[in-house]
């Protein structure tokens, strides 16, 4: 077997002034591919990922990444010049895992030239002093000295042991998985970080918000927002089509964990490659087109409402998506009439799925849409020239704009709608909430090395089991100045049995122990004999 | 009912847990009296022992009473652990009645159940000759019962749509029972270093000349980490799976994920540190415990402090 604490061995030393442009970078390698460089980085990786879960993180909450540089602005800022507000794909971290796959990469390789060659070596000569190993037995003559050598050769083949006859002895290993194992292991690390780069390099990940009987297509202008990996090209986005039929969303009614999540579920009609089929898109059940899955990550309210000017003339009529902004689903947005004339107009809107009055304040007290209200308050302003920049659709930029207010005309106009109601507003304008609709967030994604990163995993695991699970071991017999001893040496720690295996053995060979209690046993042991005993009980 | 039950056995459980702990107490301190079972030549047997009568020449007597006295309570603690692992059982199994799923969907839920097969882990252990880490184990035990039933606590509920997965069955038993083995090796490791210390400095007495070699009890320690390792990845693995599912992305650097993450690492150092001279023995098993408070961090600290998709505690 393989010698595995190669990786062991400590640098050759020499002064480091004497040190040449070659040596020196031998010098280097030596001790980045050295076991307690690899224990280092593992720690230093350890270390540097803790942030990032303490931490806001850009990618995923950058608002509250943006709260605290506002809270802490010295702290803040240091923060996120040394890249703490987004640690995973910081430089240093980067290092890190890098300088840990390159040590990685360098102790492997070798070992795995060490490996083959153990492969075809035999098991070791038999050592000179067999009563030093940490197990031994002292066995009672045989008749025929030859003749259980053979035996023995045989019975340790049927352990499963390499044998290796020599003149008056037998050696045997066994448990040359165990290194493979350990091989297998640390070489799909290697491949599962390709697996990594690979679907980062090449894969695209976007959401979209779709309503109930709308649709949404898989080209880049559809999506709300979107990402993708340096390599990745809008061709590959895969050409289909996905119709919210329904969704629907069940909340608990019951006293424990009140308003709770229950059901989720979304009907969809999906198009691909011209084939159209119905489909149920739930949390853990994503659809798949192509390469690519739909995911639903959230949810919503949107409110259909029309605005008609003062000549009756729709100005504006359909679905408005409204965010949510508690677990109760009370939800704000913005109805934007821009065309209407004489004035433009436009609502902010606040939606109560299950309205209660609380103190003058309009709050939901349930996430499902049992009591909807519409709340809302009305702007009017001359036209706006068309700029061409986007304006945010989920908010109100007031400039240029005047609140309508009460006939009274002290406070600001402020009403609320159920579905089916219609408002009348001062300047003749209306508007009607015809009723409310659900919204599903939908995120699309493809991640092209996926396979390799499971399968990596998957064969880590397998190679891993292996690698902890198998016990080298060498067996030894000599027959030799009318004795016979039996010994025993396990290559890795933690493993008992070795007497027992060897007690066995003996027993299978037909060989009694030279009476009892004459077992001898090397000094290392003798303290894990003792303890074997009744220091246990 | 079937809730009403389940709490009483787990409050029970809890009682019981506290009543073998301090058997398995009194076990040690009984124990302070004896003579090590096997003095290594140069011990300086019972030195300085609170009970010790110096004045009598022959301690024979006094000895064997204590070493009875010791076993006794060693078996009362023990008796009275399997009471409470009765008692717990039925208090996790009636939660999943109660709830007509498997009872592992919330902190408490998870506690419990990964409590129960520390217990588990440790009367398989005990039956087999290693009754002697009954002191910890049942220290564990109370903690952890004890904090269940009263902070982490949460009636019965069905599940959020995120958890309806076979995953949800795959990766919560992968991660109890791992963690579960992670805590018995970590009880092991924390032995180690005690009964190593007494080793070097030549004065084993009380109960850790009871236990056996420190060199032994290592081996117990790596046998469990070992057992729970590939578990572990495996638990990390059936999680990305589930979450390429549930969420459309494997690995989101969610601080659960993270933690999960740092534990895995630091348990790879335990591992690498064992077949790296200067790092075997005490700095292997220092390794090993900061393994399980970063466990323990992941699953306390996380879910109370931190909020991330993961948090699924419902308190
Ligand atoms: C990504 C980083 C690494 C991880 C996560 C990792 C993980 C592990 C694990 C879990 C084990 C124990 C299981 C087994 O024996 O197969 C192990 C063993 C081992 N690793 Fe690594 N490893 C990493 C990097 C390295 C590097 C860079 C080296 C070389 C310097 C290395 C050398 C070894 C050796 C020699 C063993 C065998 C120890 C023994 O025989 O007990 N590993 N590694």
């Amino acid at each position: 077997m393989a010698d595995r604490r190669t990786a062991d061995r400590p640098a050759r030393r020499r002064a480091p002034g004497t040190l040449r442009g070659s040596e020196a970078v031998r010098f280097l390698w030596t001790q980045l591919t050295s076991m307690r460089t690899a224990l280092v980085l593992l720690f230093a990786l350890a270390l540097a990922a803790i942030p990032g879960s303490l931490l806001p993180q850009r990618p995923t909450s950058p608002v509250r990444v943006r709260e605290f540089i506002a809270e802490n602005p010295q702290l803040g800022g240091f923060y996120d010049a040394v890249g703490l507000f987004d640690v995973y794909a910081s430089p240093w971290f980067a290092a890190i895992y890098l300088l840990l796959f390159v040590s990685l990469v360098g102790c492997i390789i070798p070992r795995i030239g060490v490996y083959l060659r153990g492969l075809r070596a035999e098991p070791p000569a038999t050592p000179r002093n067999l009563g030093r190993l940490p197990a031994h037995l002292a066995l009672a003559a045989p008749a025929d000295g030859a003749g259980l050598l053979d035996s023995a050769e045989r019975v340790l083949g049927r352990r499963r042991f390499r044998v290796r006859r020599l003149e008056d002895s037998v050696s045997a290993e066994r448990g040359y998985l165990r290194e493979l194992g350990n091989l297998v292991f640390h070489v799909s690390l290697v491949f599962l970080l390709c697996g990594l780069a690979w679907g980062s390099l090449f894969g695209y990940k976007g959401t979209v918000a779709v309503v109930e009987g709308q649709s949404f297509s898989n080209t880049l202008t559809q999506f709300d927002d979107f990402t993708a990996g340096g390599a990745f090209g809008a061709q590959q986005l895969v050409p289909f089509t996905v119709r919210l039929n329904t969704f629907e969303a069940k909340f608990e009614t019951g006293p424990v964990q009140r308003g709770a999540a229950r059901v989720f579920r979304a009907d969809t009609t999906t198009v691909l490659d011209g084939v159209e089929s119905r489909q149920s898109l739930e949390v853990n059940h994503p659809l798949v087109l192509g390469d690519s899955t739909v995911h639903l990550v959230g949810h919503g309210y949107a409110v259909d409402v029309t605005v008609k000017d003062p000549k009756g003339n729709v100005a504006f009529a359909g679905p408005v998506i409204l965010l949510p902004q508690d677990g109760n689903f009370l939800s704000v947005g913005v109805v934007k009439a821009p065309y209407a004339r004489p004035e433009r107009l436009a609502f902010e809107a606040l939606f109560l799925p299950t309205a209660m009055d609380t103190d003058g304040v309009g709050t939901s007290v349930f996430p499902d849409a049992l009591n909807p209200a519409l709340l809302l308050n009305a702007w009017h302003g001359p036209p706006k020239e068309a700029t061409g920049v986007p304006e945010n659709v989920y908010s109100l930029d007031t400039t240029g704009l005047t609140q309508f207010t009460t006939a009274e005309g002290d406070k600001p106009l402020r009403f609320t709608l159920r579905p089916g109601e219609i408002f009348d507003l001062p300047d003749g304008s209306t508007i009607q909430f015809h009723d409310w609709k659900r919204w599903v967030s939908l995120q699309v994604s493809s991640t092209p090395g996926l396979w390799l990163v499971f399968i990596s995993v998957l064969v880590a695991v397998a190679g891993l089991c292996l690698s902890l699970f198998i016990r080298p071991r060498r067996v030894w017999l000599r027959v030799a100045d009318g004795r016979t001893e039996l010994a025993g040496l396990d290559r890795t720690e933690g493993r008992g049995g070795l007497d027992d295996e060897l007690r066995l053995i003996a027993d299978e060979l037909g060989l009694d122990e030279r009476g009892r209690g004459e077992r001898v046993l090397a000094p290392s042991a003798v303290d894990d004999a003792g303890s074997t005993g009744k220091g246990e009980q | 009912m079937a809730e009403y039950w389940s709490n009483l056995a787990m409050v029970t459980s809890a009682v019981v847990y506290l009543l073998a702990l301090a058997a398995f107490a009194a076990e040690w301190a009984a124990a302070r009296r004896l003579e090590p079972v096997e003095a290594p030549v140069g011990v300086l047997v019972g030195a300085g022992g609170p009970a010790e009568t110096t004045d009598e020449p022959t301690p024979a007597p006094a000895d064997e009473r204590a070493r009875v006295r010791t076993d006794m309570f060693g078996r009362m603690g023990l008796g009275l652990t399997v009471i409470a692992w009765g008692s717990h059982l039925a208090g996790v199994v009636l939660r999943g009645v109660a709830g007509n799923r498997f009872p592992w969907g919330n902190m408490y839920e998870f506690v419990t159940a990964a409590m129960l097969f520390v217990v588990a882990i440790y009367l398989v252990l005990a039956f087999r000759g290693v009754r002697w880490l009954g002191l910890p184990v049942a220290l564990l035990a109370v903690v952890g019962q004890g904090l269940a039933v009263t902070v982490f606590y949460v009636a019965v509920a069905p599940l959020v749509p995120a958890l309806h997965s076979v995953w949800f069955i795959v990766h919560i038993v992968a991660a109890a029972v791992a963690g579960a083995a992670f805590n018995v090796g970590g009880l092991f490791s924390v032995l180690y270093l005690l009964k190593s210390r007494a080793e070097r400095r030549e004065r084993t007495r009380g109960y850790l000349a009871k236990l056996p070699s420190s060199s032994r009890i290592d081996e117990l320690a790596y046998r469990f980490h070992a057992f729970a390792f590939p578990l572990w990845t495996f638990a990390i693995a059936a999680g990305a799976v589930w979450a390429e599912y549930a969420w459309g992305r494997f690995w989101g650097w969610d601080p659960k994920e993270t933690w999960s993450l740092v534990t895995w690492v630091v348990y790879a150092g335990y591992l690498h540190a064992r077949a790296t001279a200067g790092w075997r023995g005490t700095r292997a098993a220092v390794v090993a415990i900061v393994g399980l408070a970063c466990f323990w961090f992941n699953f306390v600290g996380i879910n109370l402090l931190v909020s991330g998709l993961h948090s699924y505690a419902g308190i």
